[in-house]
């Protein structure tokens, strides 16, 4: 037996992994994990719980994502219930939804993974780093603080809290918008939308750009994408819309969220604590196989961009255009997964600012009559880092009885473990590794922002 | 000299560190001069030891200051928490799982490891299901979830599902200038602004699941008091501190208080205190669906057990 390098934890991610890469006698790389080292057990003590308490108990699995949580679980406990949420309500979930991507997008470039193109992947581990921006480059740190923090305190000012928030409801939304609230996060909204042009042509000249060197095989797989789209124009849709499941040619079905289990399977692994979601209407069974995958597709912004036919702003659209000239679709390197979340920045800021440029934003009739009952609900939005499924089986008294939760991350389990193992193998040579070497493997499970 | 600093989370969901993100522009000063960050998973590279190094040994660098977030439900959670205790001269539980169990905690209803095994072993997306739990190279559970200072001794907890970003900077601005940080120990109720007409006729505890009754152009201040309308609302026996603009972070929203600070003193009892306070003013608890999980953010330090099932 070899020699086993660890990566522990892995850095400027969100949640709790290591790398395990094992050598052989050689040096070279045997095989290679994304170890998930947190289990917490939401799909256990939610049962016996009132579902209609489940959305501000599950926003707890994620303090980066919690709207897409409890946006999802609203969803799924109105279809539990039997009701179709307000108009209004459901309006002012997917507006708060979209500005929940704006935060998110901006933390996860600038703050998590731009210090690996901005201060290059081989500066000191001390100064690659959010830290080290602010240092180097005090304007832009100033400036990408300023704009997530409008993101943020646009949704608290609103909504009362940003992180883990309360307003999203079963039946629709806790309170109406006010129109001077209206008008004020309209400004609001303009400036996070000049921002996001800033940002994706800041990032075309000082990051994209580095992709033709070194970078553009880092991690490189090919899979299939899932993500959700559009019921009429399989536009992108980040709130509400049908599931698109992707082949590696292009090809797709489309299912409704109360299906996904014909289509999704779950494989438990004995070295991990996540389950590997895979496509299992494909009938190849499951292999995490950098070379010869089966059943493995991927979520999260590159499987929006690649399954979406179009995105439904002006702004997003052209960069949708230009992106798929070059890349064509679906584009298969892993590093384009910032581009793409460029992209859907640029469209979650010109959303925001067409849903409250609606004069029914500010509709009073903000949730509908609920009554807790019987039933079974699947309620699913995308979440910043993939297709979040939320499942729950209530009782007569409206209280769980069972869940199943897919959260966005996990989809990309199994492709992260191929990305790492492919990275592995093309940069681990007879033994040799560094501490700059090394990140460049992380660089590969960063893309995906788990 | 910078204040050198030390992040780690533990059962945690990296809120609180969005928290600390959010203090917003004051932070970039903070990084830029007053503090060091010598170690954080979430924005820095620094790792538990070499590559090569295959003992599994973490060891973290020495800090003035450290935040820790999320309970203890790992093996690996108690071993970072233990190097952070000894590696941090000022120890700071930071957010409700910390201090209290947090959300995570509403396992101890049940048996951990048992939950575990059913998460693994059932299989409602047709999973093909494993006959164990995971066991290579991840940690493994404990018996129960557990607040940091069950394990270790805390020098300040400062509670919050997430913490309040203001109560944050403080600490490290009193750190900073060498003062001792006093937390207020006062109630959301105390500091809640909405009309209380006093004792009502109400018998009934009623579930969210229609809206509160107010007037939307009108402010907070002008709306009845949410637990006097008939919706549990956890005010009274949750320590304040949420609020950042005005009203309570919930009560803004128009949504009654479920207790993510935690009692308002540490040692207390939310569900006994909430009990009592209903029961003496008339309220039928059995109204209450759920009642344990009025600890759903206190759980820890043994509030919330696993019941064995009777036999029949």
């Amino acid at each position: 037996m070899g020699k086993v390098i660890q990566i522990a934890p892995v850095t400027r991610i969100e949640g709790h992994a290591k790398i395990a890469i094992h050598l052989d006698e050689g040096g070279n790389v045997a095989d290679a994990f994304l170890h998930v080292q947190s289990l917490r057990g939401f799909e256990k003590f939610v049962e016996g719980r009132p579902a209609e308490e489940i959305p501000r108990i599950v926003n707890r699995i994620c303090g980066i994502c919690p709207w897409m949580h409890h946006l999802a679980d609203t969803k799924a406990v109105d279809r539990a219930f039997g009701v179709a949420p307000a108009p209004a309500g459901h309006r002012l979930r997917e507006l708060c939804q979209v500005l929940a991507h704006i935060n998110d997008k901006i933390l996860h470039f600038f703050f998590l993974s731009a210090p690996d193109f901005l201060l290059g992947p081989d500066a000191d581990y001390a100064v690659r780093n959010v830290v080290g921006i602010v240092k180097a480059n005090p304007e832009l740190a100033r400036q990408v603080v300023k704009m997530r923090q409008l993101g943020q305190m646009m949704l608290e000012r609103f909504a009362g809290k940003a992180i883990h928030p309360i307003a999203g409801v079963v039946g629709g939304f806790s309170k109406p918008m006010l129109e001077e609230e209206r008008r004020e996060m309209v400004g609001d909204a303009r400036v996070l939308l000049d921002f996001s042009r800033f940002a994706i042509d800041y990032a075309k000249e000082h990051v994209f750009s580095l992709y033709r060197g070194e970078l553009q095989e880092l991690g490189n797989i090919s899979t299939g994408f899932l993500a959700t789209v559009d019921r009429r124009d399989s536009s992108l849709q980040l709130y509400d819309g049908k599931q698109r499941l992707m082949h590696l040619d292009g090809s797709h079905e489309d299912f409704e969220a109360e299906q996904y289990r014909d289509y999704i399977g779950e494989q438990v692994v004995p070295w991990g604590y996540s389950k590997i979601p895979y496509a299992k209407c494909w009938n190849e069974g499951f292999a995490i196989d950098h070379e010869q995958p089966r059943g493995i597709y991927r979520a999260n912004t590159l499987a929006r961009i690649n399954v979406c036919d179009s995105i439904s702003t002006p702004q997003a659209q052209a960069e949708l255009e230009e992106f798929r000239a070059t890349f064509g679709r679906p584009a298969q390197q892993t590093m384009l997964y910032h581009y793409a979340r460029l992209i859907e920045l640029v469209y979650a800021c010109e959303r925001t600012i067409e849903l409250l440029e609606r004069e029914d934003i500010t509709d009073t009739d903000v949730r509908a009559k609920v009554e807790p009952a019987a039933g079974r609900g699947v309620g699913i939005v995308e979440a910043p880092r993939g297709t979040l499924i939320h499942e729950y089986t209530t009782d007569d008294r409206g209280c769980v009885t069972a869940a199943n939760l897919i959260v966005g991350t996990t989809h990309n389990i199994g492709p992260m473990n191929m990305s790492v193992k492919q990275a592995a193998h093309a940069l681990i040579k007879n033994g040799h590794h560094s501490p700059e070497l090394l990140n460049r493997i992380e660089m590969a499970v960063r893309a995906y922002d788990p | 000299m910078a204040l050198r600093t030390a992040f780690e989370w533990l059962g945690a969901c990296s809120g609180c560190e969005i928290a600390f993100l959010n203090i917003g522009e004051k932070l970039v000063d903070l990084l830029d001069r007053e503090l060091e960050i010598v170690h954080a998973p979430l924005f820095m590279d620094h790792k538990y030891g070499a590559a090569a190094d295959e003992s599994g040994k973490i060891s973290l660098p020495q800090a003035d200051l450290g935040f820790v977030s999320g309970g203890v439900n790992n093996e690996e959670h108690l071993a970072v928490l233990e190097e952070m205790r000894a590696r941090c001269n000022f120890l700071v539980a930071l957010g409700t799982c910390a201090t209290h169990g947090g959300i995570p905690a509403l396992m101890n209803i049940r048996d951990q490891q048992e939950s575990w095994q059913e998460i693994f072993t059932t299989s409602p997306g047709g999973s093909e299901a494993a006959a164990t739990l995971p066991d290579i190279e991840v940690p493994a559970p404990l018996k129960r979830v557990y607040g940091c200072d069950e394990k270790v001794k805390v020098d300040l907890l400062l509670p919050g599902c997430a913490p309040n970003p203001e109560q944050m900077y403080a600490v490290i601005r009193a750190v900073l200038d060498g003062r001792e940080q006093e937390l207020p120990g006062r109630s959301v109720c105390d500091t809640c602004p909405v009309q209380r007409e006093g004792k009502g006729t109400l018998r009934q505890m009623k579930r969210f699941v229609t809206n509160a009754d107010y007037d939307e152009q009108k402010p907070i201040a002008e709306m009845r008091c949410l637990l006097e309308q008939g919706f549990m609302c956890m005010g009274p026996v949750t320590l304040a501190g949420c609020a950042t603009s005005g009203a309570p972070s919930c009560i803004q929203a128009r949504v009654p208080c479920r207790g993510c600070f935690g009692p308002v003193r540490p040692g207390g009892n939310q569900m006994l205190d909430m009990m009592n306070a209903m029961a003496s003013n008339g309220i039928d608890i059995k109204s209450v669906v759920d009642r344990r999980s009025i600890l759903r953010f206190s759980g820890a330090h043994g509030r919330l057990r696993h019941l064995k099932k009777r036999r029949m």
